[in-house]
């Protein structure tokens, strides 16, 4: 590792690593609030998850293990190039099993395989505040925040159903979290909220351009925002993955030639692969 | 009136660097009164209304405003939440701007349905129900539920931002100036309408404005406003058929000689 010589262990100084646990501790304290904390400048631009891995860099110790997911995938660039920094500048086990997982950093999923306590998942975020297409003076949703003063993202979504005929929001879908704190959960698709709801690990968001961090801690309840009779669903493609036939994941529309011909394939590839090899295993039995 | 008022002030001043904006000013409202304040440009009307429904703290006075149940509350110093609350339950804001009080960029229906969103709705089907009743009320065709106001007349407008104010049957009503900058004709209409809400609903109504006339049709009582103070206050046929106040009897004579 003579390369990182004079890197402090996981990059950031001890110091920044206690100003960000503090920001945590608080955010722990009050679910789904946004706790501002000094971002630090990261040798990757905003918009690669530089909130996430300050997070990361805060919690890691010497014997977690670190999975890295872009859109559920572990091999995409961004995961890829965030696994080999943690890798090189603290020593870290890396694992793309979520199973296998103490931290998993991610951007735009949350996986399959249900996570238990212990266990904690670090998300990547690019817009902390879910009122800011609504209502851009800062102030005033600071003021709506303390004041749980949120009729104006119903009407957000009453306009989707007078327009659509639906809510029309698919990515990044509001939620309250422990019945207090509007949030947004970052651009998953709606499909993942109602894993985040009484999850056994500990969910963190961290949003480096913005300087927010945000917490959901252990078994907190996180419900989907939505009307009595336009109750949230979450949608997935109608389709099984064609290459582990799951029916329940996540799919990605995947284009196979040039004449048109495209399949459904699940998203989070550390699940597909897994089913992939108990099928052979069941078919060798 | 044997009951408490609604809303009670006294003595309330504020200044603007050397301006005195509000200068000792008392009054009280009762349940289901309508009280005009009338007075000329720059006489502290729209000042005394942001005062009153705790927009703007003054430098001297207070504000009592008394809750269904009974409990006198300061106005000022009930805390943001309680007064947030308030602005969307018991109390409404007409602007004379339509753009203050409207959502531009929501449709007609949305504008309406918010305050009940804001105090706990959820169910869209008896949202849009309400929503359309009230467009009715107000008479604006229910086909443009799905409209944005900018899309609106200016009348309409205004009458879409009262729908969207007595939603939730508030039981106080601040109006500044709300048929100025409209047509004669348009204003006419806007003041029968509001005149028939008011009776049907069993209003309060603090109206601000510069129409005699309007006051005359709208009002039970009148507060004449100069440099901040009310210098003159009475049942409304009282004050205009008998001013006693000098600046009233001018403000009198030139409606009747214009
Ligand atoms: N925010 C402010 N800063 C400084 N001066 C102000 C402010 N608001 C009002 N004033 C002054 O206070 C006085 C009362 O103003 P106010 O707006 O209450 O009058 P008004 O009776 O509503 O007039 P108009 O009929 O033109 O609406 C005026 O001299 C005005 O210039
Ligand atoms: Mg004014």
């Amino acid at each position: 590792m003579t390369s990182t010589a004079g890197y402090n262990f996981a990059y950031l100084d001890e110091n920044t690593k206690r100003m960000i646990r503090r920001a945590l501790l608080k955010a722990v304290a009050i679910p789904g609030h946004q706790v501002p904390f000094g971002s630090r400048e990261m040798p990757l631009p905003y918009g690669w998850g530089t909130g996430g891995i300050q997070v990361t860099a805060s919690i890691i110790g010497p014997d977690d293990t670190l999975k890295v997911i872009d859109q559920g995938a572990d091999d995409t660039t961004n995961a890829v190039s965030i696994r080999r920094f943690f890798a090189r500048v603290a020593g870290v086990a890396t694992t793309e099993r979520t199973s296998e997982a103490s931290i998993i950093q991610t951007r735009h999923r949350i996986p399959e395989t249900p996570l238990r306590e212990g266990q904690i998942l670090v998300y990547q975020v690019p817009m902390p505040e879910p009122l800011f297409r609504l209502e851009p003076r800062v102030t005033e949703t600071k003021r709506m925040h303390a004041l749980a003063d949120y009729g104006l993202m119903h009407v957000k979504l009453y306009e989707d159903i007078a327009r659509h005929g639906h809510i029309a929001i698919s990515y990044n879908y509001p939620v309250m979290v422990n019945g207090r704190y509007l949030m947004a959960p970052s651009p998953i698709p709606a499909f993942d909220n109602p894993k985040m709801d009484r999850m056994p690990a500990l969910q963190l968001f961290g949003a480096g351009r913005e300087k927010r961090i945000y917490a959901v801690p252990p078994y907190t309840p996180v419900r989907s925002l939505d009307f009595e009779d336009h109750p949230f669903v979450p949608i997935r493609a109608d389709a099984a993955c064609a290459l582990c036939g799951s029916r329940e994941s996540y799919l990605d529309e995947v284009v196979t030639d040039d004449r048109g011909g495209r399949i459904f394939v699940c998203s989070d590839t550390d699940y597909c692969r897994e089913r992939q090899a108990a099928r052979r295993r069941d078919a060798a039995e | 009136m044997t009951e408490a008022p609604l809303l009670e002030a006294s003595g309330l001043s504020l200044r603007f660097g050397a301006v005195p904006a509000l200068d000792d000013v008392s009054l009280a409202i009762w349940p289901g009164e309508v009280v005009a304040i009338v007075g000329e440009s720059g006489s502290g009307k729209t000042t005394l209304l942001r005062v009153l429904s705790g927009l703007l703290r003054p430098d001297a006075g207070q504000v009592t405003y008394r809750d269904p149940e009974g409990a006198a509350l300061p106005v000022h110093d009930m805390g943001e939440a309680a007064l947030r609350r308030l602005m969307r339950t018991d109390w409404g804001f007409v602007h004379q701007n339509p753009r203050d009080g409207l959502r531009m960029g929501v449709s007609a229906g949305g504008n309406v349905g918010e305050r009940l969103m804001a105090v706990g709705a959820r169910h869209y089907g008896s949202i849009r129900a309400e929503a359309l009743a009230w467009l009715e009320r107000v008479e604006i065709d229910p086909a443009r539920i799905d409209d944005l106001p900018r899309t609106f007349s200016g009348g309409m407008q205004q009458r879409l931002q009262i729908a969207r104010t007595l939603v939730t049957r508030p039981r106080l009503v601040f109006m500044d100036e709300p048929t100025g900058g409209l047509d004669v004709s348009v204003q006419a209409r806007l003041l029968d309408l509001i005149r028939a809400l008011v009776a049907d609903l069993g209003l309060a109504v603090l109206l601000v404005t510069h129409d005699i006339a309007a006051a005359r049709l709208l009002a039970h009582r009148l507060l004449v406003m100069r440099h901040g103070q009310v210098v003159e206050q009475g049942l409304t046929d009282r004050v205009l058929d008998d001013p006693q106040h000098e600046y009233t009897q001018l403000l009198v004579a030139s409606v009747l000689a214009a």
